[in-house]
């Protein structure tokens, strides 16, 4: 089959390699119909994130028809169309039964889990094409997919829905709306939202849904601060205003009651920090660019919430953890716990509470997927999503 | 021992993991430990009874299905059976283990029988309890084990992660994979997978 694989830093192609087959009794092979490219991916193209290993099949985004079902499958059959959580999850232990399944214990091969078990505390999830610190499993990028504990994970959804009205219940939604979760939201609230990429803008949508009566959008990419604003945000661009005092005298000195990070490690912008935090990453010293986060923590009122979905992967410098415990914040954070959202956010896009396809801005074949990633890291203004398309003839 | 019995009532951690490895020995071990021995022990918690885990454990002929390095053991009768081990750097040894220590869902403890090989000398348990909580079962796997050519032999036996810490580790989580899941999680295709 065809897959687009990661050979380095921004070096990814298109090749060639043996169709996934069934391994475990509860696996399911799924022929991938749509698959995007999530900001998350960008980690990797920058090699940001560590362990990753030449040849690794990319992409967590992806939904498709189920072609294969393992003998210990019980709900899926042959012909489902499914949307696949970028989290695996075994549904058996601890952490999954308490829908915290992007903590699941079983998911993250016992040889791999070595490595993020020395860097965390305790070994992480499992989780598709996104580097061996999560097992190393072959991602969704490509014409085939095998998906572990397929009775766990993917949802079946309606087979006339269309693709794009769906694709995004495998990540970025239920991220925004764990994000806007996070933030506790309490009617009269204000929040605001750094990075207007998909998670960030997904984040506008759900909290107004959640209860927020204000939220505020802040990035410097004109386009995306236009559909933030489409979403009935008030827009604050970082590089135009003093960013705090902004945010202070739009809410009445008070300051923001949550505040969401979905920026995460490579955050931009001409601040002395950044750019000292730039050039250690230049140099593999390791560490994490805290820029949104120490703004937030900052802009944040006292007694209020920070949400971070944005990823951050190692260690940060100068975390104010004064301002952070002065003023009494709490912190909520994770990787999504895509499973627990799922089907209670399909249901509202099917109610059609939700837009999911107005980010989409670009549709591709599999086969432009080297230079998709190019695109969608070098022009952040007009590139919002790419939706690749392993069947080409189903563009329109 | 009068030193460890103070230890203990000032420090409830394990004494497995005191800094000072001559401070260690294994609670209740039904064997004596030397200055050069080494431990290794692990514990996780599964979510099953204890009785279910301490049977799947007992029928040794199960162990090979998460023991990565175990080809084959073959049970000689109710105390002994035999090991045929992969270890360190692609070597093959083999063993006759005889378990010293069986108490239904509660511990099997077991003790190498050496005639020849010491390199392969250890002993070990393994103990079920009760979670808290309603949490299933706290597993505790210890070994007691003579590195191949001391401290030297441990540090090239780490190289390729064959030690006995690390694959004691690894065998609990893929123990606990199979208990909970009844599959060993792998990113691997099926000609490279551990069998399931």
């Amino acid at each position: 089959m065809r897959a687009l694989t990661w050979q380095g830093k921004h070096d990814v192609r298109v090749s060639t390699i043996p169709d996934p087959q069934i391994v475990n009794p509860q696996d399911a092979i799924v022929r991938v119909t749509s698959t995007a490219i999530c900001g998350s991916d960008l980690h990797l193209y920058d090699h940001v994130i560590p362990r990753m290993k030449r040849g690794d099949v990319l992409g967590h985004e992806f939904m498709g028809e189920v072609v294969e079902v393992g003998r210990g499958l019980k709900n899926l059959q042959v012909g489902d169309k499914v949307v696949v959580p970028f989290v695996i999850a075994c549904g058996s232990c601890f952490f999954c039964n308490r829908q915290q399944f992007a903590a699941c214990d079983n998911s993250n091969p016992a040889d791999a889990a070595d490595v993020s078990e020395l860097a965390y505390g305790y070994p992480m999830a499992g989780a598709f094409g996104y580097s061996h610190l999560t097992g190393g499993y072959a991602g969704g990028q490509a014409e085939y997919v095998r998906v572990p504990f397929a009775d766990v994970g993917p949802l079946i959804v309606p087979p006339d829905i269309e693709d794009e009205k769906v694709l995004f219940l495998g990540d970025i939604l239920p991220t925004g709306w764990m994000a806007a979760e996070n933030c506790r939201i309490e009617g009269g609230d204000t929040v605001a939202v750094w990075g207007c990429g998909p998670v960030g803008l997904f984040a506008v949508q759900c909290a107004f849904l959640q209860g927020a009566e204000r939220v505020i959008a802040i990035d410097h990419h004109p386009h995306r601060l236009e559909l933030a604003k489409t979403l009935g945000a008030e827009v604050v661009d970082f590089e135009e205003v003093k960013l705090r005092q902004a945010l202070a005298e739009m809410t009445g000195g008070i300051g923001p009651d949550a505040c969401i990070d979905a920026v995460g490690m490579e955050s931009h912008g001409l601040s002395i920090d950044n750019l000292v935090e730039e050039a250690k990453m230049a140099v593999k010293l390791g560490t994490d660019r805290l820029h949104v986060v120490r703004q937030a923590i900052l802009a944040c009122r006292k007694g209020g919430r920070l949400s971070i979905p944005g990823v951050y992967g190692g260690f940060g410098d100068k975390f104010p953890i004064g301002a952070l415990m002065e003023k009494g914040l709490s912190v909520g954070s994770g990787q999504t716990h895509v499973q627990k959202y799922m089907k209670s956010l399909l249901d509202m896009v099917l109610d059609g509470k939700v837009d999911t396809t107005f980010l989409i801005s670009h549709r591709l074949p599999l086969d432009d997927g080297p230079e998709a990633y190019k695109m969608f890291k070098e022009q952040q203004n007009d590139v919002t999503k790419v939706v690749l398309k392993p069947d080409a003839s189903t563009i329109h | 021992m009068a030193e460890q019995t103070s230890r203990t009532m000032h420090d409830d951690a394990p004494l497995s993991k005191a800094k000072d490895p001559n401070a260690t020995s294994l609670p209740a071990a039904s064997v004596t430990t030397r200055p050069s021995d080494s431990i290794a022990s692990e514990t996780v918690t599964v979510n099953r009874p204890r009785q279910q885990l301490y049977e799947f454990w007992r029928k040794l002929e199960n162990l090979p299905s998460f023991m990565d390095n175990v080809e084959r053991i073959d049970v000689l009768d109710n105390q002994r059976s035999h090991w045929v081990v992969l270890g360190p750097a692609g070597r093959r040894v083999e063993w006759d283990s005889i378990i010293i220590d069986d108490r239904p869902g509660d511990r099997i403890a077991w003790t190498v029988d050496v005639d020849g090989d010491s390199s392969v000398q250890h002993s070990g348990s393994v103990t079920f309890k009760d979670a808290t909580g309603k949490r299933g079962t706290t597993v505790t796997a210890t070994i007691i084990y003579d590195p191949p050519g001391g401290a030297i032999g441990k540090a090239i036996a780490k190289l390729f992660q064959r030690e006995p810490a690390i694959q004691v580790r690894r065998e609990l989580r893929r123990f606990k994979q199979l208990m909970e899941t009844g599959e060993i999680a792998t990113a691997e295709p099926p000609d490279a997978a551990p069998r399931a």
